[in-house]
């Protein structure tokens, strides 16, 4: 039996209270959808804070997989390799 | 100071405390800083502050930190130019530049720095920091050694060699990174999370920063004797600066300061990009309200962010106020930066050269029209970017020290 191989997910300050205080969640998916769906199963909470009733993510919320902003690759379908990292930033910065 | 009610979230107008905090904790939205606007029209005249410092701290009253021992290198009251032969040259009337360039560090940085800094310290902020094209870093770098602060500054590794010497020369730390801006946000956003007494002026500190902004709009009405324009031209890289200029606008309006209140309408807006970084430009064309990042690839590179965090906020301000957001290429850059030193002396930088490329742009396709009065934001020095134009500024003649051979060499009756 192959157990699935979890991806770390970066919570950020803003999030903290949901998983615990912890910065870094381990759950399994395949894709950003599924990892972010895991995380809200594990924790409850995330979801309504990342995404708008419409289901889409919110547009101060930026994911990045291995570095690369999701929206960049294919969106919440992206696809997240074993052992990657998925980061959670909120998007208001810079300039 | 006194006059700041708290923060609202401008998505879900959840309010906060004036606290150490920049995005909502429920939607992430940006915070925007509130202020009681009865009790500023109560205190604040146009000799109020004409009795105040000749910096941008003479508008405390509409700022979010006290002028008292605030971090200040004397940021701005700038030039504002009247620029005759430029409109001339673009077929438009009256014309003004406001010279940012000439701010302590050489840009608009200044004053969103001096307010950050000074708020980040009243907040208890030990280390000051930021994600920067440059001219914020070398802003950052400067006013951390004015307060005796120490300073970690992050910057993209491809930046001009200048804005590089110009920040290391304050002696703080300067971190180069291999990506490109939005990498090195991306990091400082992530890095904030962790060091909770690191002041990120952009990051954690963004909503007192870019309020600093609005003194850009402030200085301008007071220098046109407290009316506004009717037009204004301004770079757009995180859009900040733009919708900060608006805000400004708008708060003179409603704490009285205007001379003629009411009558001039609200100030068109429009905003100016590269075109090899033309987010926000490619949204208003489209008709859409909503940005799509790109990978930028200009020589503007202080406007070089493809992921724009007030982008669709510019959208708002630019289509509501019936300007326009237009983009220029690179050589169309450099053209409008040598247009405006040879017609009105003032040497900006590539983003300045934005600026007026778009506004000559604007100019030819009638959005900004000759009745009306128009200023132009400049905000950064040339000396930063000299690599761009250094191909064209070359001396007119190298010759040995005789008569002769000048007057072989230059004939002031034919063309250069």
């Amino acid at each position: 039996m192959t157990r699935p191989v979890s991806v770390h997910v970066r919570i950020p300050t803003q999030l903290r209270t949901l998983s615990g205080g912890a910065s870094e969640v381990a759950v399994n998916g395949t894709t950003v959808a599924e990892v972010l769906k895991a995380l809200d199963a594990a924790h409850p909470g995330f979801s309504e804070r990342l995404f708008s009733e419409d289901g889409k993510l919110r547009r101060f919320v930026n994911v990045f997989v291995a570095d690369e902003d999701i929206r960049f690759l294919q969106g919440l379908e992206t696809p997240v390799a074993p052992a990657a990292t998925v980061s959670i930033i909120p998007a208001v910065a810079g300039g | 100071m006194p006059f700041v009610e708290g923060l609202r979230c401008r998505e879900c107008a959840r309010q906060y405390p004036a606290e150490a905090l920049h995005v909502c904790e429920w939607c992430f939205g940006p915070l925007e800083v509130v202020y009681d606007y009865d009790a500023i029209a109560a205190a604040v005249s146009p000799a109020s502050i004409a009795a105040g410092p000749q910096t941008i701290w003479r508008y405390a009253g509409l700022l979010p930190a006290a002028a008292e021992g605030a971090v200040d290198l004397g940021a701005g009251f700038t030039p504002l130019v009247r620029a005759d032969r430029l409109a001339a040259e673009l077929g438009l009337g009256e014309l003004w530049i406001k010279n940012d360039n000439v701010n302590p560090t050489g840009s608009f940085k200044d004053r969103v720095v001096s307010v950050a800094l000074t708020k980040g310290r009243e907040l208890g902020f030990k280390i000051a920091s930021c994600a920067s094209t440059g001219n914020l870093a070398n802003s950052v770098a400067a006013h951390a050694a004015r307060a005796g602060m120490e300073s970690v500054v992050f910057i993209p590794s491809n930046l001009e060699p200048a804005k590089v010497v110009a920040t290391a020369v304050y002696g703080g730390r300067l971190v180069a990174v291999e990506g490109n801006y939005d990498d090195v946000n991306r990091l400082c956003a992530e890095l904030a999370g962790e060091h909770t007494d690191w002041a990120f002026v952009n990051v954690n500190v963004r909503t007192y920063y870019a309020e600093g902004s609005k003194t850009l709009a402030f200085e301008v009405a007071e220098q046109l004797g407290w009316q506004t324009p009717d037009h204004v031209v301004v770079p757009v890289g995180s859009g900040s600066q733009l919708c900060k200029i608006a805000k400004g606008f708008q708060e003179l309006e409603k704490v009285g300061l205007l001379a003629s209140a009411g009558e001039s309408g609200p100030v068109r807006i429009s905003g100016a990009q590269a075109e090899g970084c033309s987010p926000v430009a490619s949204a208003f064309s489209e008709g859409v309200d909503f940005v799509r990042p790109v990978k930028p690839s200009t020589i503007a590179k202080s406007l070089a962010i493809g992921n724009p965090a007030d982008g669709v906020y510019v959208l708002d301000v630019v289509r509501s106020s019936g300007g326009a957001v237009a983009s220029v290429t690179d050589d169309e850059i450099v053209e409008a930066q040598l247009l405006l030193a040879r017609t009105e002396g003032i040497f900006t930088e590539t983003a300045g050269g934005v600026t007026i490329g778009v506004l000559a742009k604007l100019a030819a396709s009638g959005v900004v029209r000759p009745d009306e009065r128009v200023v132009a934001y400049v905000t950064g020095n040339g000396l930063k970017t000299l690599d761009a134009v250094a191909p064209f500024c070359r001396p007119t003649a190298t010759i040995p020290p005789t008569i002769e051979a000048f007057n072989d060499a230059i004939d002031l009756s034919r063309e250069r």
